[in-house]
């Protein structure tokens, strides 16, 4: 289990590693990053001034280790829009962010695994091919579309909801609905063909032949290990939230983390993009390195193996 | 050689008169899967039925659909009291016709999605192919790129390079094809792992056939099916993705009649032309779910006999 747990978390260490480079040179790419900060009319001694005083005509891998040694101790550097350090923006709108994601993924599995569950009981009958459909609807549904037409039907027609902002509760359902149906398909596939699996093993059958009632069955036995990849899914979907709610929260401007980024991408603002991609992706690492840490310890295969 | 092949595939063909009794080839099994596979058949007839109309808008409208008409802002679609058959889904903002757009917006989503799909397919078929037949350390190194993609934020990072490079269909394609590739490498490499101990991977490498050889000619045929259902889905996403990238003004850029971009502009209208966000945003939804549908049951049809 030791040595488990250093092998991953080494390969975790050298992936945040790489990843801060990439999301550092993201925005440098273009080679000019100075010139598109003076803007489109600006004279060469202008951009020369700009780089200079953004540190931009040092070399690249200065640049870098200076960030990066000072990202360390919590200093992120400074938004070039609002003049205020990127660690508090970020902090401001993080639970925003993380509030949206919880409510969604909340959502999504109270939803997908009993419907799983119950699809799995009962192959291709009516309850089956409803959670199929479902599935099928949320995967093709484009996220900011189905966010807008949420807004006409609930906002504007029925006015139920508030459409904008992140004031109350109320502003978080049509987002939460939005983002929950992106992720519940995933989750509701994955539930249906784990209780199949599940429910087919010898485990379920000596059970079911002990005479345990149906819902012992079901819920003791057979979802206990069927959940388990669900929890990973978990792991990696939080991730994936936390990074992909930009559209959501652009569509209902919500003011999180997400479209922070989107406002600073436009702003070529690149102390906060940079900033906000490093950070999520290492709040992925994170999250799908203790998932892994919680699969080893509940399956000796993984540990082991 | 090609004689004994031949009868050791079709053991019965020699005797003749047992043809009739003869196994059905997996060819034939596929032919006959694929006329009853009902989603297969749906879906492949609306994306066939999209890419046609994406080819032949020119000759199916007579409209421009750049040119701009103030005096014919607004129109509503025929379904509506004021609508007009001149201009069956109505006119946008700027009066150019819905219909018109709608058909050369098309173009651009099948291309996106074409696009990115092949480029993300050569990177993660490479990749995959590489790490699942060399294993160890070259294994590794492959996973751990893999890692590194997953575990950066995908809309964020294209946004960011959109907005450096620009938002032309090459720049789009270019990095969508760059941001989903995981998934064929995921697939690839786990069924490399398998076949490379197979007879036929060893004599190729006995007679000395070179490791490109052995990867593209012995290996790949393996891996193909896997491949052409992942691409399916990874299309769908990339014009999903491409969609969201265009209404957010960091995709395709206006003017040009994207499906994204169609229902970012008429999102200043939605209060009053509900139908400039609904129309695009529902062929959106009808492609993406007639691509799944097909790959579905491509995937279906190709399975090997008795697994479903």
């Amino acid at each position: 289990m030791i040595r488990f747990l250093i092998h991953r978390a080494t390969i975790a260490v050298l992936v945040a590693l790489t990843v801060s480079i990439i999301g550092f040179s993201l925005l440098r790419l273009s080679g000019d990053l100075a010139s598109a900060l003076a803007g489109d009319s600006a004279k060469p001694e202008q951009i020369a001034a700009t780089a200079h005083l953004y540190g931009l005509d040092r070399p690249l891998y200065e640049q870098y280790l200076d960030w990066a040694g000072k990202a360390l101790q919590g200093d992120l550097g400074t938004s070039l829009f609002t003049n205020e350090p990127v660690a508090r923006l970020i902090g401001e709108r993080l639970g925003v962010t993380v509030q949206l994601s919880l409510m969604s993924l909340v959502f999504a599995l109270a939803i997908s695994i009993p419907l799983g569950v119950l699809a799995a009981t009962r192959p291709n009958s009516w309850i089956d091919r409803s959670a199929l459909g479902l599935s099928v609807f949320g995967q093709a549904i484009p996220n900011f579309w189905f966010g807008l037409i949420l807004i006409i039907v609930f906002g504007v027609t029925l006015r139920w909801l508030p459409i904008s902002g992140s004031d109350t509760f109320a502003h978080f359902i049509l987002p939460t609905i939005t983002l929950g149906v992106a992720v519940m398909p995933a989750f509701m596939r994955l539930t249906r063909t784990g209780m199949l699996d599940a429910l087919e093993s010898d485990y379920v059958r000596m059970a079911r032949a002990k005479g345990l009632s149906t819902l012992s069955v079901l819920f003791k036995h057979a979802l206990r290990n069927a959940i388990l990849p669900v929890v990973s899914l978990t792991a990696v979907s939080l991730g994936f939230l936390l990074g992909g709610s930009v559209i959501v929260e652009s569509v209902f401007a919500l003011n999180g983390i997400g479209f922070l980024a989107f406002q600073s991408i436009i702003r070529t603002d690149f102390p906060v993009v940079q900033s906000i991609v490093v950070f999520v992706a290492i709040l992925y690492i994170v999250l799908t390195l203790v998932a892994d840490l919680i699969n080893a310890y509940l399956d000796p295969r993984i540990r082991l193996g | 050689m090609a004689s004994i092949e031949q009868e050791l595939r079709h053991p019965t063909a020699a005797v003749g008169v047992a043809l009739e009794l003869e196994a059905p080839s997996p060819r034939a099994v596929m032919r006959r899967r694929a006329m009853t596979h009902v989603g297969f058949l749906t879906g492949g007839a609306i994306v066939l039925g999209i890419i046609l109309v994406a080819i032949f808008a020119p000759l199916l409208t007579s409209y421009d659909p750049f040119a701009q008409d103030l005096t014919k802002r607004l129109i509503p679609p025929v379904w509506s009291a004021k609508g007009s058959w001149a201009h069956i889904l109505g006119t946008d903002g700027l009066g150019r016709d819905y219909l018109t757009r709608l058909m050369y917006g098309a173009r651009i989503s099948l291309m996106v999605g074409l696009g990115a799909a092949t480029m993300a397919g050569l990177i993660g078929t490479t990749l995959g192919l590489i790490g699942g037949y060399f294993g160890g350390k070259i294994d590794a190194v492959v996973m751990y790129i893999v890692n590194v993609k997953l575990a950066l934020p995908g809309v964020l990072v294209a946004l960011s390079l959109i907005s450096v490079f620009g938002g032309s269909v090459v720049v789009v394609v270019t990095v969508l094809g760059l941001l989903f590739w995981d998934r064929f490498v995921v697939v690839t490499r786990s069924v490399t792992q398998q076949v490379r101990t197979n007879e036929y991977v060893i004599a190729a490498e006995a007679v000395g056939a070179s490791r490109t050889r052995i990867l593209v000619g012995e290996i790949l045929p393996n891996v193909m099916n896997h491949i052409i259902v992942i691409a399916s889905l990874e299309m769908a996403v990339a014009i999903l993705v491409e969609a969201a990238l265009s209404f957010l003004g960091l995709g395709i850029r206006p003017p040009t009649p994207s499906w994204g971009l169609m229902i970012s502009e008429g999102r200043n209208f939605m209060f009053f032309q509900p139908y400039l966000v609904a129309i695009p945003g529902v062929a959106i939804f009808l492609l993406v779910i007639a691509i799944n549908m097909l790959g579905d049951g491509i995937r279906d049809i190709t399975a090997p006999e008795g697994r479903n």
